[in-house]
């Protein structure tokens, strides 16, 4: 946009933690596991809760989540967003630090998740709102809407229950090697034959189609990049945010215009135009993997491959250990973890590989509802900037 | 106390016509259709003839219950709503193929009822 300050490589992520994740004791709160991941978090640049002045959180279970996660720090941020765009919250919530950090409104921002989901089971965690015009035909919502959508990607690019287990044999494969802390949830071996020989859910997706059902909690604290220089200092590997989309389309997949083309078209776009790069400079991404196909869908969206071949993509084993581009490199939420919204996750995971893998250009897309926001973040090291 | 100068809910316009067995739409200034009912989009409501095609269908099957179809049906008038269709196996509905509308009632005195569809025969 003309007149738009330029906010390329403006602020950094000093600082991205996980909580305890897969299955929390009896009593956790998921304001706790905010909190926990917010202290784990702040640590790595040296600061404490009551040098945050911007809070940033969402989770299913909390209405309130910034001013929950506030109290359980004990401070009292002059600066609180609680914008709920599903699972893309956290990257929708990056994009807002940043506006905020660069119009000083705030400048230590503290974006946080956590959920309880299954230790409360999915139905109290995640309740879903009751649609006049859909429920009356009893939609699984949110699987129903990607199984929909999965139909008309198979319908109209031929795309095979095959390649869509693919994308869950991928996922393993990457659990399998990950070797951090919280350690990977399913990591038992799964080969393609499994994954369609599971129940069916909602056809095509079986039960080994979806994400898994943990509990977790992540945080990142986003600050200017001269801030982080000081903070970790200048010999410190910097986690640079390049660039940024955020949209959100339908609330409703009935609403959805087109099933298998979602607006992570325009939020790549955008956000690979601010960070003056292009698909083929990604060297890692981190792909909301809800459903198998919704990386495949993302895969097209964000221009990694053309529309309609990233069936065959997955199927060339692209996205697995030593393929092309790697994804989603924990095992994402098919194998490693998902703990109801899965954004915040993604994004430590993006901000690991530049940290400690040692990658320049790393890329997280996050999804939200039933594919009705969608949020994308380029990263960068100081290279790369 | 009523007030004349008040304009319904969309939602309760569309299920008065719902009630009459007519499938409303709403119908923007260019002639656009828009469903689900919005306020203030559409300049007037249209009646759909109820023919449609298959965009989207999965089969859902929930544990220890009976799979069922869930369908997005494509309206011939150029609106597209969730639906689903009766009187074949779950399995059997497929992209593409042209459907009817039906109504289903529902239990309940102020119950509204339900727009499915079932296959057109007469098509080819």
């Amino acid at each position: 946009m003309s007149g738009a300050p330029d906010l390329r490589a403006a602020v950094a992520i000093a600082g991205a933690a996980l909580s305890d994740m897969g299955s929390v004791p009896v009593g956790t709160t998921p304001a706790g596991l905010m909190a926990q991941a917010s202290r784990r978090a702040l640590a790595q640049c040296g600061l404490a809760p009551a040098d945050v002045d911007g809070v940033f959180a969402a989770s299913t279970q909390l209405p309130w989540a910034s001013v929950t996660l506030a109290e359980e720090l004990g401070i009292a941020p002059r600066y609180g967003d609680s914008t709920q765009v599903g699972g893309s919250s956290p990257i929708a919530h990056l994009n807002h630090a940043r506006a905020a950090i660069t119009a000083g409104l705030c400048d230590v921002a503290l974006i946080a998740y956590g959920s309880t989901q299954r230790l409360v089971g999915r139905a109290v965690a995640s309740v879903q709102e009751i649609d006049r015009y859909e429920a009356p035909h009893r939609p699984m919502l949110p699987l129903a809407a990607y199984a929909l959508a999965a139909s008309r990607h198979m319908h109209e690019f031929g795309t095979t229950p095959e390649q869509l287990a693919e994308v869950a044999v991928s996922a393993r494969r990457w659990a399998q090697a990950w070797d951090g802390t919280p350690a990977a949830w399913a990591t038992k071996d799964l080969t393609v034959e499994d994954v369609l020989a599971a129940p069916r859910l909602c056809d095509p997706l079986g039960v080994k189609d979806c994400c898994l059902v943990t509990d977790g909690g992540a945080a990142v604290v986003v600050v200017s990049r001269e801030r982080a220089r000081d903070l970790l200092g200048t010999s410190a590997c910097e986690v640079l945010v390049l660039g940024v989309g955020e949209t959100q389309a339908h609330r409703h997949v009935s609403s959805m215009p087109d099933l298998v083309r979602t607006t992570a078209v325009d939020s790549g776009a955008a956000a690979f135009a601010e960070a003056r790069l292009g698909p083929q400079d990604v060297q890692v991404a981190q792909l909301y993997d809800a459903f198998t196909i919704t990386p495949i869908v993302f895969l097209e969206d964000l221009g990694f491959c053309a529309k309609g071949e990233g069936g065959p993509f997955v199927q060339s084993g692209a996205i697995a250990p030593g393929g092309s581009l790697p994804v989603n490199t924990t095992g994402g939420g098919l194998s490693f973890q998902h703990p109801g919204m899965n954004g915040l996750p993604l994004l430590v995971e993006g901000v690991r590989q530049i940290r400690e893998v040692g990658r320049d250009v790393s890329l997280v897309h996050a999804n939200g509802g039933v594919w009705s926001s969608q949020c994308t973040v380029v990263l960068g090291s100081g290279a790369a900037a | 106390m009523e007030d004349a100068t008040r304009e319904p809910a969309p939602d309760a316009t569309w299920d008065a016509y719902a009630r009459r067995r007519e499938l409303a739409y709403q119908v923007t200034s260019d002639g656009t259709p828009v469903f689900r009912p919005r306020v203030g989009a559409a300049v007037a409501w249209a009646i759909s003839r109820g023919r449609g095609t298959v965009y989207a269908t999965t089969t859902v099957r929930p544990r220890g219950a009976e799979p069922y179809d869930l369908t997005l049906v494509e309206l011939d008038e150029g609106f597209r709503m969730m639906s689903h269709v009766v009187g074949v196996a779950p399995e059997d509905v497929r992209i593409g193929q042209r459907v009817v509308l039906e109504w289903e009632d529902r239990e309940g005195e102020d119950a509204v009822p339900v727009p499915v569809f079932r296959l057109d025969e007469d098509a080819s």
